[in-house]
């Protein structure tokens, strides 16, 4: 194919909750849930922020990177399973945050934690036939666990923003391919109406998550015909900390190839914005030439698997905005009631 | 709030649009219709503000206004922008003893209220130590 990445920007939030203030209310024994999860503190949303707003951040920040003329982004796609409102597209709040409007198409996304990269596919195949110039794909969540639900340890907040285009000087990476797998795999949901999702506990490890990982990346590396040996890095969507080292493991790549993009230990699972902030972590670090595999995972269940290419470019675009691990690192931390509160679960 | 006004102030909240005088060139925000300099010889054109400013004044709220309850106590600005205006704003993901008078800061975009739990969200801008 030939499209690639114009710019890119993230947004996590200031606040973080550690295991342990979580565990503490649970009578959970912390180390034993960050040693299974490999999870050490989550990313939360303030009082005045949601999707919508990270969605605005990492939108912006995407913008500035790429030094375009935000009218020239023909399509937005926001991917989230905790959009502001259950009608009433979040694309349209970014598109206007951004002053992209009103020559475009935009348009909500949901596919549990893979909406963000479906939307990059669309934005692909929408450049590739000459549709648009640009278009912007979004993974962007402030997702929620039940309390007292092992997902309460993870549930955390973020976003990230791709803007895809034609293949040339401007673009810093070029976006190789793309293989997706899809089945109906019901390891998790949240029915119409209901705040908190449930899932099948267990059943969410080998028959979904590790089933479409596997399956997507080993089906774009058969379609390339590459090894994990051709990939510099590589980039999972991350649920915790432990499953992206166990499906690296499985595939033949190394712990190396992994770390620079794994965010779960440090923010949790920013849901849409996962894979694809770890893609962006690892952008902020990767030479020219270098190779990335980046495979999503939404359950339900699909993932998305993409092959990236470096370009020279890079080194001039990078450093417009501030970096994954500036914001990873921007944080303070809160305890349970300041948690209970911005998450508004007070009874009042 | 309601929804048209909302509507028609989006350009304002989101972005900072305000307006430029093409003939003292002043920049006013919010933006108005007549230059309140040159009166009849103004020629007031729309003008997207730069997000960047710093802190001119500001109070800690500790009684909350209707819908802020859960953010106090919270920081109140007079933020004077790096193109001239001054406005009125929250300091967001601040401590109130870390804020002092000639931050530099930057203007972002944050959820401001809602009309009622199925009503409108509002989003606007607060401004952000740098």
């Amino acid at each position: 194919m030939d499209v690639g990445i114009v710019g890119y920007g993230v947004y996590i939030p200031w606040y973080r909750i550690r295991v342990e203030e979580i565990a503490k209310v649970w009578g959970d024994d912390p180390e034993n849930i960050k040693r299974g999860l490999l999870v050490e503190e989550k990313s939360v949303p303030g009082p005045d922020e949601d999707t919508a707003t990270i969605a605005v951040e990492a939108a912006r920040n995407a913008v500035k990177q790429a030094g375009i003329d935000p009218q020239g982004i023909g399509a937005i796609y926001v991917g989230s399973e905790s959009h502001p409102y259950a009608v009433k597209p979040t694309a349209t709040i970014v598109a206007e945050a951004i002053e992209a409007t009103p020559d475009l198409t935009a348009a909500d996304y949901e596919f549990a934690c893979k909406a963000g990269t479906a939307g990059i596919q669309t934005c692909m195949g929408a450049v590739e036939a000459g549709m648009i110039k640009y278009g912007m794909a979004i993974g962007s969540d402030t997702a929620q666990g039940a309390p007292g639900d092992p997902l309460e340890y993870t549930a955390a907040a973020g976003g990230c923003a791709f803007i895809v285009g034609k293949n040339g000087s401007e673009t810093l990476a070029t976006i190789e391919d793309t293989y997706s797998y899809t089945t109906d795999t019901p390891d998790f949901w949240r029915r119409d109406m209901r705040p908190y999702p449930k899932h099948g506990g267990r059943f969410t490890g080998k028959p979904a998550y590790f089933k479409h990982v596997l399956s997507a990346a080993n089906g774009l590396l058969r379609k390339l015909q590459l090894t994990p040996q051709d990939f510099a890095y590589v980039v999972f969507h991350q649920p915790n900390g432990k499953f992206p080292m166990h499906a690296a493991e499985e595939l033949g790549f190394s712990k190396e190839q992994v770390v620079p993009g794994l965010l779960a230990p440090k923010i949790g699972n920013t849901y849409s914005g996962s894979a694809m902030m770890g893609l962006a972590a690892v952008l902020d670090q990767a030479k020219p030439g270098e190779r990335i595999l980046m495979v999503s995972y939404g359950s339900g269940a699909g993932s998305d698997a993409f092959s990236i290419v470096v370009r020279d470019t890079i080194e001039k675009k990078r450093n417009a905005t501030p970096k994954v691990l500036d914001y990873v690192n921007r944080k303070v931390n809160i305890d349970y009631a300041a948690y209970v509160k911005f998450r508004r679960l007070l009874v009042k | 709030m309601a929804v048209p006004r909302f509507w028609r102030e989006i350009p304002n909240r989101y972005n900072l649009v305000g307006a430029r005088c093409g003939n003292c060139n002043k920049v006013l925000f919010p933006p108005r219709y007549i230059c309140p300099y040159c009166r009849r010889m103004g020629k007031l054109e729309p003008y997207r503000l730069k997000r960047r400013g710093k802190v001119l004044s500001y109070t800690v709220v500790h009684i909350a206004a209707n819908g802020f309850e859960d953010q106090a106590p919270y920081l109140l600005a007079i933020i004077e922008l790096e193109d001239g205006p001054r406005l009125t704003a929250q300091i967001t993901d601040c401590n109130p003893d870390e804020i002092k008078i000639g931050d530099e800061v930057e203007m972002i975009f944050r959820r401001m209220g809602e009309e009622s739990q199925d009503g409108v969200i509002y989003y606007g801008f607060k401004a952000r130590r740098i």
